[in-house]
């Protein structure tokens, strides 16, 4: 469904982000890809995106070179606060992407509030996005993004700007949607629990410039909990196995745990 | 008693119960935000016609004096005609047209080019010369060009004040425009939001808090530009009446052509403060959540 060959990106003052990815998933699949902070990961979130033009290599979805932002493709981004207008309504803010599919006021509106409802809330419409709590903005962000019935979601660290409660929630809402026609979700973290508790398979970055360190099935009942499934044996050794290959790539290169590090990944 | 909640308490708070309290909390703030200006405004009043009726000097009449002959030249008409006497049809008319004519060609060839300059990094580094010596002309210098090319003329008035308040909103414009989100545009690009969609609901409200500021200043700007303007050459209008005033000795008619022109400003600033707390709500809603 989607193919990223040899992918490789170095930006003008001559940061090399990435640095020769390969990628395959599958349709249907739930891809969390995981790495350390400045590992490239938001670079390949856009270049898959359509919105950076990798230095060499390319992004294949469904067989077909990807150029420019493709249409059936829908983004969450971290920071909902600037994804969402403000000057629209949150039903207008789903309903706005819709306009591309050729649907009339009345087509827009149903869809927009089936897909809020699907998020748990269908009630908000007619609010602002601004006058909802932080783990609401994100539900209306993805329901944009399911409104708009995308076979591939990009998700870019959606979860991060969050409280840890909110964090589940939002995870569980997650793999309840995913079904959705099908759909194809690529979800890009640094949180190692989440990329085991969400995944299908575990895609883990080595730092900048970023490479495909180790790619893990995540083998776990497709029933999740969030108390039940991370105590089971398979869990905790997956998620050591991820968190030793982050550290280990960490110590193998001797870095040290920079101050401010930069919230994009 | 504020607004702002905790956004905890946000998100624990009924819809209902919460868009009551801002009511009741507006209603307050608007209260005290008009007592706070009246009682100024009445305290100057008074300390105006203290000093005056002290001083008694025939350049400074005394308030007492001059709201009299405010009301007695132009709002004493009939009822049916608004109050307005029919001076005061003979003043406001050509003025006000002048005005908004001129507003309004300004507002909307600023904001035109200023969106289309904003989205042009190389259009816009190209012409800011040109923009930056245009807005360093004073406007008023070019009324005896404009009074050759038009005649004492309405273009001639309209001209000089489109020259003169297009540039608040034509560079605020461009601010606007090229100070859009980049997360926002990224959105759009995504969504497949693009062309006049993308200008209209993406880039124009994104823009207009400060295309709005624009806008403010240049219709102040207006009200100065349409007196000077008419001092210079009308036959008719608010600055006309001043200049007869000045030629005929009458001071109290000129302080009345004077406060005149302070309440038209008032009047204009307040209607645009309405207008743009609706058409801004939103922005106005999200600035304070966000803290």
């Amino acid at each position: 469904m989607l193919e990223i060959k040899n992918l490789t990106h170095v930006y003008g003052d001559g940061f090399q982000a990435l640095d020769d990815v390969n990628l395959s998933v599958k349709a249907g699949e739930l891809v969390s890809i995981v790495g350390p902070s400045g590992c490239g990961k938001s670079t390949l979130m856009r270049c898959i995106a359509g919105l950076q033009r990798p230095t060499s290599g390319e992004v294949l979805l469904d067989d077909a070179r990807l150029d420019q932002v493709p249409g059936n493709l829908a983004v969450v981004f971290q920071d909902y606060s600037r994804s969402l207008f403000p000057w629209l309504t949150v039903r207008d803010n789903v309903g706005l992407p819709l306009r591309r599919h050729g649907k009339n006021r009345q087509e827009r509106r149903r869809a927009a509030q089936e897909a809020l409802e699907s998020v748990g809330l269908p009630d908000a419409g007619q609010k602002y996005p601004w006058q909802l709590s932080g783990g609401m903005q994100q539900r209306v962000a993805i329901a944009r993004a399911l409104a708009y019935r995308p076979s591939l979601m990009l998700m870019d660290e959606p979860f991060g700007s969050v409280d840890a409660q909110t964090r589940e929630d939002l995870e569980d809402l997650l793999l309840r949607v995913r079904g959705h026609d099908g759909m194809t979700i690529l979800l890009v973290t640094h949180d190692i629990d989440e990329s085991v508790y969400v995944g299908d398979r575990v895609v883990v970055l080595t730092r900048s410039p970023g490479h495909v360190r180790a790619e893990l099935a995540v083998d776990l009942p497709s029933e999740r909990d969030q108390v039940a499934t991370r105590e089971l044996p398979a869990f905790v050794h997956l998620r050591a196995e991820v968190g030793r290959l982050i550290r280990g790539d960490l110590s193998a290169r001797s870095v040290s745990v920079e101050a401010g590090e930069s919230p994009q990944g | 008693m504020t607004i702002r909640t905790s956004p905890a308490g946000r998100t624990v708070t009924g819809p209902a119960a919460r868009s009551r309290t801002r009511h009741v909390g507006a209603t307050w703030r608007f209260g005290g935000w008009a007592l706070s200006r009246i009682w100024l405004i009445i305290g100057l009043g008074a300390l105006w016609q203290i000093l005056a009726r002290a001083a008694d000097n025939p350049y400074f009449p005394p308030p007492s004096k001059i709201f009299p002959i405010v009301h007695d030249l132009w709002f004493s008409g009939p009822a049916g005609h608004l109050f307005l006497t029919s001076k005061a049809g003979d003043d406001f008319t050509p003025s006000l047209t002048h005005i908004f004519a001129g507003w309004i060609i300004a507002s909307a060839v600023g904001i035109v080019i200023g969106v289309a300059l904003g989205r042009s990094r190389a259009a816009s580094e190209f012409l800011n010369p040109l923009l930056e010596f245009g807005r360093a002309i004073p406007p008023p210098t070019l009324i005896p060009f404009f009074i050759i090319v038009f005649h004492i003329t309405d273009s001639m008035f309209i001209a000089v004040i489109v020259f003169g308040v297009i540039w608040p909103v034509l560079l605020n414009t461009i601010d606007g425009a090229r100070t859009v989100d980049s997360l926002q545009l990224d959105t759009a690009k995504v969504f497949g939001i693009s062309g006049w969609q993308r200008l209209w609901r993406v880039i124009l409200p994104a823009a207009a808090p400060k295309i709005f500021a624009g806008l403010r200043v240049s219709l102040s700007l207006a009200l100065i530009l349409m007196v000077i303007s008419e001092l210079v050459g009308a036959t008719a209008g608010i600055g006309d009446h001043l200049v007869n005033a000045q030629r005929s000795f009458e001071l109290p008619q000129m302080w009345a052509g004077i406060v005149l022109l302070g309440i038209l400003g008032l009047l204009f600033n307040g209607v645009f403060v309405l207008v743009e707390r609706r058409v801004l709500a939103w922005h106005r809603g999200a600035l304070r959540n966000e803290g």
